[in-house]
């Protein structure tokens, strides 16, 4: 009895010792949905890495301004623009430490060679970091960095010179995203001695507001506030992302006092998040658009007519109620409404089966015809749920006479056949990268994008493509403004795609937590949470 | 015993070969490439698509790289993953324990609650416990693991607040990764004993509680419909009978004359059981946030991470025969008939 007793104790104390409250007092404790890839953002090219890395450990030249897409200076206290829009020159700011990293420590602050060391790691063949890790920086080269810049040169110790091969307005943009984070030339020579090269993105050294501490893989990455940090420094002593894959147990992880924020709460959990009084919900318009393109190369979606005329069969009000669960805006234009020279006088086509029918005779199509649509076989903020998408598309356009089949495929061989141009209509998305139009405009619609597979409605209108170009050659954000709003029109006439939703995004936290605002670029930016 | 064991550390090369020739052809046979991944959306002009093959090694042809695989595989390197860049021993190895640790658990939990309730329900053959265990295994069988789990954690994580709700231990602890078995790590880190005593322990265990639960309702379902059946018919043996003419008491029949023999079969079911919860761990790690292989793996073959799939693959096959093979020296300690 006594045996029992003595068992029973120790299981209890055990179990009660360990409820799991989140005891510390000024660590902030972020439950992240993935590990990240590594600690290094010009090797990597998931949001998830970005949060662990780029935002709280590293910096760059120029930035976006905190819950802006607007490129504001960084570690560039200023820059300078030339006549000719190639040459861009970079002030260094003086007052920049790199962190501490116990077995590193930085003797001088950060200068010109820290930047030519960062830059030419990824476009350098030989630079000695550049095979470190595999050498293959897919950001940098799948935003044609390597093809738009000429040359990296240093003026002096705090002066660099961007030399490019074309003008190029969205560059700015460019060097604001996280693959254009700085790294220490001194920590590369002090690994280089040691002979541990790979560890410069495994155990990172920046400038950021946040000090990397510990990964255990899988599972939790410690941070601690940056004593040295040149601005306003954190608010709060730690950072812990606590890595927790399903929607469903970081929500009770945040209800259970376990975390103070978590990404991307499940959409079935909102109302419960609004209804517990110890918790808030976030919510703001994600850079995103949700579409279904038509293969312009393919008949009969050749035919203008015959695109105008898919765009007024589809109800989009109802694809945002049931597979968005209201939880999006309707899309008119390529553009987010967020982005700068989206154009809102823009009319969007009416959902009219009368009129679509029309449209469709005077294509030559009075019957309808059969095609297919490719759902999307992945699940993404901008299309939540592709197949029962197509489900309902598919019962819109029998409303017309058109027999749709739906096709999908596994994902790469999804992106592959599309790149191929293998489709005829195919459900599909983008998130902007660095708030530019041309992020959109040139990628998804631009005529380069046919043979990199990112245009798939296979559209190259020359009349659209001459804006476009013309936008990348000047920095006047009104005379670009201009320009992109009659790329939309053309676009908006030509019909290559139905433009479908762009979603929301979420942040569920505790009440306790202040200061935090939601990236319009989808990131979770830490510098300025605090707790209260 | 010296000849059972070389013929069986024999049998594991033929095997790795095998399972190396699977693992690195079956996966390339699947449609679509890592760089067409790495793209995904944005797609790239067809020049730095080939150039990004290249600096990968796979414009190489698929002969040339499975050779180069082995010859590095022979010394020791199996490569690089496509997605982190981190060499994939590493990568294995920082997962490897948090995986094993929870499968013992979950074993542990299935063997010392299945075992004794497939007695009783042997034993009491026929009567109401008989029924309600074996109908209670049923259920246990055909738990789905996810549900499961989220119910557990809803009622005593959220509802009752006494088990923490997913994790290994406790975000305030920083373990020092001396084995990668927190507990044995928080046991032997004295810095951290001496500031926290043995909390980061008790909170170690504590995270073990609800997913060792999850991953252990199946085979506790399984064993106790095991051992039932294995001791009916043992208890049907004459010698049983013998036993019991004798006068030998009923415990002593039970647990040394019908258990040790009922016991061969269990063990075999232990050990395949034991492989297949340390590659089946995905979903219990995911629910639970568990930082294990599992879900390293299925990651890496959505992301078609070759490297990370062939060399993963291979480790987890020389586990699972090593294991295998420790039940057989275990099968054979039991079962004397065995040896030779």
């Amino acid at each position: 009895m006594r045996k029992t007793l003595t068992m029973g104790l120790l299981l209890s104390s055990l179990l009660f010792s360990c409820s799991g409250k989140n005891k510390s007092s000024n660590n902030f404790v972020y439950c992240s949905e993935g590990s990240p890839t590594a600690f290094n953002p010009q090797i990597t090219t998931d949001g998830t890495s970005n949060n662990a890395a780029a935002h709280t450990i590293y910096e760059k030249l120029v930035d976006f301004k905190y819950g802006t897409t607007e490129v504001v200076p960084a570690l560039a206290e200023s820059f300078s623009i030339s006549e000719d829009r190639l040459t861009y020159s970079f002030k260094l700011r003086k007052d920049v430490s790199f962190h501490d990293q116990g077995k590193f420590k930085p003797t001088r602050k950060l200068n010109a060679d820290d930047v030519l060391f960062s830059i030419n790691r990824m476009r350098v063949k030989d630079h000695p970091f550049n095979k470190v890790g595999g050498g293959s920086y897919e950001y940098f080269n799948g935003m044609e960095m390597g093809q738009i810049i000429k040359d990296v040169t240093k003026i002096d110790d705090h002066t660099i010179n961007i030399t490019l091969n074309r003008p190029e307005a969205p560059f700015l943009a460019n060097l604001a995203m996280s693959f254009m984070s700085i790294l220490s030339k001194e920590y590369g020579d002090y690994l280089t001695t040691k002979n541990e090269k790979e560890k410069i993105d495994q155990y990172p050294v920046g400038t950021g507001p946040f000090i990397f501490k510990k990964y255990v893989k899988d599972s939790i990455i410690r941070f601690k506030k940056n004593e040295q940090y040149r601005g306003e420094k954190a608010k709060v002593d730690g950072l812990i992302f606590a890595i927790t894959p399903d929607a469903s147990v970081r929500f009770q992880k945040l209800k259970a006092g376990e975390c103070h924020l978590v990404i991307e709460p499940s959409p079935a959990d909102l109302d419960a998040i609004e209804k517990d009084e110890g918790l808030k919900l976030l919510s703001g318009s994600g850079l995103n658009v949700g579409y279904l393109a038509m293969n312009t190369q393919r008949k009969p979606f050749d035919n203008q007519l015959v695109r105008q005329a898919i765009n007024m069969a589809l109800d989009k009000e109802a694809y945002i109620q049931a597979i968005y669960l209201g939880q999006a805006i309707k899309a008119k234009n390529p553009l987010p409404p967020t982005i700068w020279s989206y154009n809102n006088d823009i009319k969007d086509y009416e959902h009219n089966i009368l009129k679509a029918k029309e449209l469709l005779s005077k294509a030559g199509h009075p019957q309808g015809f059969e095609t297919e649509i490719w759902t999307l076989p992945v699940t993404r903020p901008y299309n939540p749920n592709g197949k029962k998408m197509g489900e309902m598309m598919q019962a819109d356009l029998a409303k017309v006479g058109i027999k749709a089949k739906l096709i999908s495929y596994d994902w790469p061989t999804y992106l592959k056949k599309a790149r191929e141009g293998k489709h005829q209509l195919i459900q599909l998305g983008w998130t902007g990268d660095n708030g530019d139009p041309d992020n959109f405009l040139n990628v998804l619609l631009g005529c380069g994008g046919v043979e990199a597979g990112s245009n798939v409605s296979r559209w190259c209108d020359q009349d659209f493509e001459k804006l476009i170009s013309e936008a990348k050659l000047t920095t006047d954000i009104l005379v670009r403004t201009q320009l992109y709003r009659k790329a939309q029109e053309i676009f908006k006439t030509q019909a290559p795609w139905v433009p479908l939703a762009h979603s929301k995004v979420f942040r569920a936290m505790s009440k306790s937590v202040k200061g935090y605002q939601i990236d319009p670029l989808g990131g979770d930016i830490f510098k300025k949470v605090e707790l209260k | 015993m010296l000849s059972f064991t070389l013929k069986r550390l024999g049998d594991l090369i033929p095997t790795l070969i095998g399972v190396s020739l699977l693992s690195f052809f079956v996966i390339r046979l699947v449609p679509g490439d890592p760089v067409m991944l790495l793209l995904g959306e944005r797609g790239a002009d067809p020049k730095v698509y080939q150039e990004m093959k290249k600096e990968l090694g796979l414009d190489r042809p698929i002969i040339n790289q499975y050779g180069s695989f082995i010859l590095n595989t022979l010394k020791g390197d199996l490569g690089r993953s496509i997605i982190s860049k981190r060499k994939v021993t590493e990568e294995f190895f920082g997962r490897f324990p948090a995986t094993l640790e929870l499968g013992l658990c979950a074993l542990i939990f299935a063997a010392l609650i299945g075992i004794p309730l497939g007695i009783l329900a042997a034993i009491k053959r026929n009567s109401f416990y008989d029924y309600f265990l074996m109908g209670g295994s049923l259920v246990g069988y055909s738990m789905p693991i996810f549900w499961w789990g989220l119910i557990l954690i809803i009622v005593f994580s959220v509802g009752l607040g006494i088990t923490p709700v997913s994790g290994r231990i406790d975000v305030i602890y920083e373990i020092k990764s001396l084995t990668g078995f927190y507990l044995i790590d928080t046991l032997l880190d004295t810095e951290l004993i001496s500031e926290e005593g043995l909390a980061p322990f008790t909170s170690a265990i504590s995270h073990l509680i609800l997913p060792s639960i999850a991953m252990g309702t199946i085979p506790l379902a399984v064993l106790a419909r095991m051992t039932r059946s294995s001791m009916l018919e043992v208890l049907g043996e004459d010698y049983i009978r013998t036993a019991k003419a004798k006068g030998l008491p009923y415990k002593k029949v039970i647990l040394v004359h019908a258990l040790r023999n009922a016991l061969i079969p269990i063990i075999t079911v232990l050990g395949l059981m034991f492989g297949s919860i340390i590659t089946g761990a995905i979903l219990t790690e995911t629910i639970f946030s568990w930082p294990g292989i599992g879900k390293w793996l299925v990651a890496s073959i959505n992301a078609r991470d070759y490297p990370v799939i062939q060399g993963g693959v291979l480790f987890i096959a020389t586990m699972v025969v090593m294991i295998n093979l420790s039940v057989d020296f275990i099968y054979a300690l039991v079962n004397p008939k065995m040896r030779h």
